[in-house]
């Protein structure tokens, strides 16, 4: 069995292309695995950073540093009552987390974290990623309507508003990268998600720093719409809490609310992902050709480790910092266990049969954490926007320049 | 790679599109029969993704489920609903609609018994890999002068609407 493990480690596609159904489906597990594990550690770092911005502490009570907290949610969540208003649609009411859920997770069957570890390479992968992350605002809009209810209304007629013309500037952008994979060398354009990382290892450039400053406008293009897209702030008027109570989940409560909580974060790190494919090199490391050769390969190898150790070494810093009163015995043995893991971690990604292939997960997933970081530091910094501010942002702002660089790529592709 | 379970994803796919379209028909609510025909334009996407064809499949995701039926729903969900519930569903047009259902099932049974001769026995089988580069040849190559005429068609659409809806140009 570690011989059959160990031959599919080699293997040059993904499972979904490779027709291999069991893969498939490891690899759907592991990511929805992953997935759920980022959404808590989420839950946990946006409320201690939110916090710490704003000069308090944050959760502090459920486990060293709060690290308990999103379990603690979670299970708060699970068992409250789960309330239905009497006079709602109750099928659609029942149906929209679910959908709102299945979207979010599904665009993770073609997010490549790796050249071969994706659920599968689609010919169309991104435009699939677009097209399925549409949907969700659908899901919002049933449980607004669904609920019967006027801030609910509002705030799904907000969202769905909102959600359809900010697509419009993120599709320029996302044409525009699409359009340089392409350019000068005919029959290499592609939408597939590997393809495009591909095509940027080939060019030797991230698409980000492609006809500069071209790239870069289409990037930040996309990087405020894809806030706007998943309903954060500063454009979180879909559920502004100053007006709208909660928006389109206020009716929901318990189970259901958690679904709408999950698939929120998990469109942030799909948009995020689609982000970091398409300008950002993917899995690709950075500097690979400015700084190549052995050496820096193996500097940069160490890179996973050295994070994980670090992280293990903020926790044990965290160890001596704690009270010395009998109460927080537990708290403190909590932390440094929790401190070794991550050492330990640390450690085994420091194995090179490890680290060889642990490299493109990793970078893939710090560029999204990245993002994820930007998110959290959004809403502790930028005011919340008007909604006719945000409409004349997306259609006079974000619209023209997006058509603009769309059309000055192509210029640029056949001048240069 | 062979393709999975292709006839049972065909049936599964046409019975779903059939089912949701005749609950669009069927229902008295209107956001429910605008949600049936986002399921029908979701099974159709999945037979163009069995017909090697995944370039529109996208599109018909994006287009039609993700955004036309969303302004759909924008606008059903402002309609007071109590009141569209209690008007007649169907008019009594019988004798038109028999003779329109009896021509296009003779349409239909036409097809089937003569098609074979109709259509040609094979289509050319594009691999899948290509289908969008496929279509980009056809659309900016061979029918460049149509598809310009049908964006240009679009862009009046495009200025119609913005003199309609606005009050001072």
């Amino acid at each position: 069995m570690l011989n059959y493990i160990k031959s599919y480690l080699d293997s040059t596609t993904t499972p979904g292309q490779a027709g291999n159904m069991f893969w498939a489906s490891v690899y759907i597990l592991l990511i929805f695995l992953g997935l759920s594990v980022a959404v808590i550690a989420m839950n946990w770092l946006e409320r201690k950073i939110l916090a710490h911005m704003q000069v308090r502490l944050g959760p502090m009570r459920v486990g060293p540093h709060g690290l308990l907290q999103p379990i603690a949610d979670a299970i708060k969540l699970l068992i409250k009552e789960d309330i239905m208003p009497s006079q709602a649609d109750g099928f659609v009411f029942w149906v929209a987390p679910i959908i709102v859920v299945i979207t979010a997770f599904t665009v993770f069957i073609v997010v490549p974290f790796g050249p071969t570890h994706a659920v599968t390479d689609m010919n169309i992968g991104v435009l699939f990623m677009l097209g399925v992350s549409s949907l969700s605002v659908l899901g919002i809009v049933m449980a607004g309507w669904a609920s019967n209810s006027h801030y609910p209304l509002m705030g799904a007629l907000r969202s769905s508003a909102q959600m359809v013309s900010y697509e419009i500037a993120m599709g320029l952008a996302v044409v525009s990268a699409v359009l340089m994979t392409s350019l000068n060398q005919t029959g290499t354009g592609t939408l597939s998600m590997i393809g495009i990382v591909q095509s940027q290892q080939a060019q030797q450039v991230w698409f980000a720093f492609k006809f500069f400053p071209l790239g870069l406008i289409a990037f930040f293009v996309f990087a405020v719409a894809m806030v706007a897209e998943t309903n954060r702030a500063p454009f979180d008027l879909p559920e502004a809490e100053s007006e709208l109570t909660a928006g389109f989940h206020t009716e929901y409560s318990g189970f259901r609310w958690s679904l709408f909580f999950l698939a929120e974060y998990s469109a942030m790190i799909a948009v995020s992902s689609i982000a970091v494919t398409l300008w950002l090199g993917g899995w690709l490391r950075p500097f690979p050709h400015l700084l190549s050769g052995s050496t820096w390969d193996v500097v940069f190898s160490l890179l996973p480790g050295i994070t994980f150790l670090l992280l293990g070494l903020i926790a044990l810093v965290g160890v001596f910092r704690m009270p010395k009163h009998p109460y927080f015995r537990v708290q403190t043995i909590g932390l440094a266990g929790f401190g070794v893991v991550l050492g330990l971690i640390g450690l085994l990604l420091f194995l090179p049969p490890v680290r060889g292939r642990i490299q493109d997960i990793f970078w893939f997933s710090a560029k999204v954490a990245f993002f994820m970081y930007l998110y959290i530091w959004y809403r502790g910094t930028f005011p919340r926007y008007r909604f006719d501010q945000l409409m004349k942002v997306g259609w006079k702002v974000l619209l023209p320049v997006g058509i603009g660089v769309l059309i000055l790529t192509a210029v640029a592709g056949v001048l240069l | 790679m062979q393709p999975v379970a292709t006839t049972f994803f065909f049936y599964f796919l046409s019975g779903l599109t059939l089912v949701a379209g005749i609950l669009v028909i069927t229902r008295r609510n209107p956001v429910h029969s605008a949600l049936a025909l986002i399921l029908a334009l979701l099974g159709q996407a999945g037979l163009y993704l069995m017909l090697y064809a995944p370039f529109v499949a996208g599109v018909q995701i994006i287009l039609y489920a993700g955004g036309i039926m969303v302004l759909f729903l924008f606008v059903i969900m402002l309609v007071n609903i109590e009141k569209s519930q209690k008007e007649e569903q169907f008019n009594k047009q019988w004798v038109v609609g028999i003779l329109a259902a009896v021509a296009l099932g003779v349409l239909f049974v036409l097809v089937y018994t003569k098609g074979k001769s109709l259509f040609p026995e094979r289509v050319a089988q594009l691999p899948e890999q290509s289908n969008t580069q496929e279509i980009a040849v056809m659309l900016y190559g061979n029918y460049m002068f149509t598809f310009e005429i049908a964006s240009l068609l679009l862009l009046v659409a495009i200025i119609g609407a913005v003199v309609m809806a606005k009050k001072r140009i």
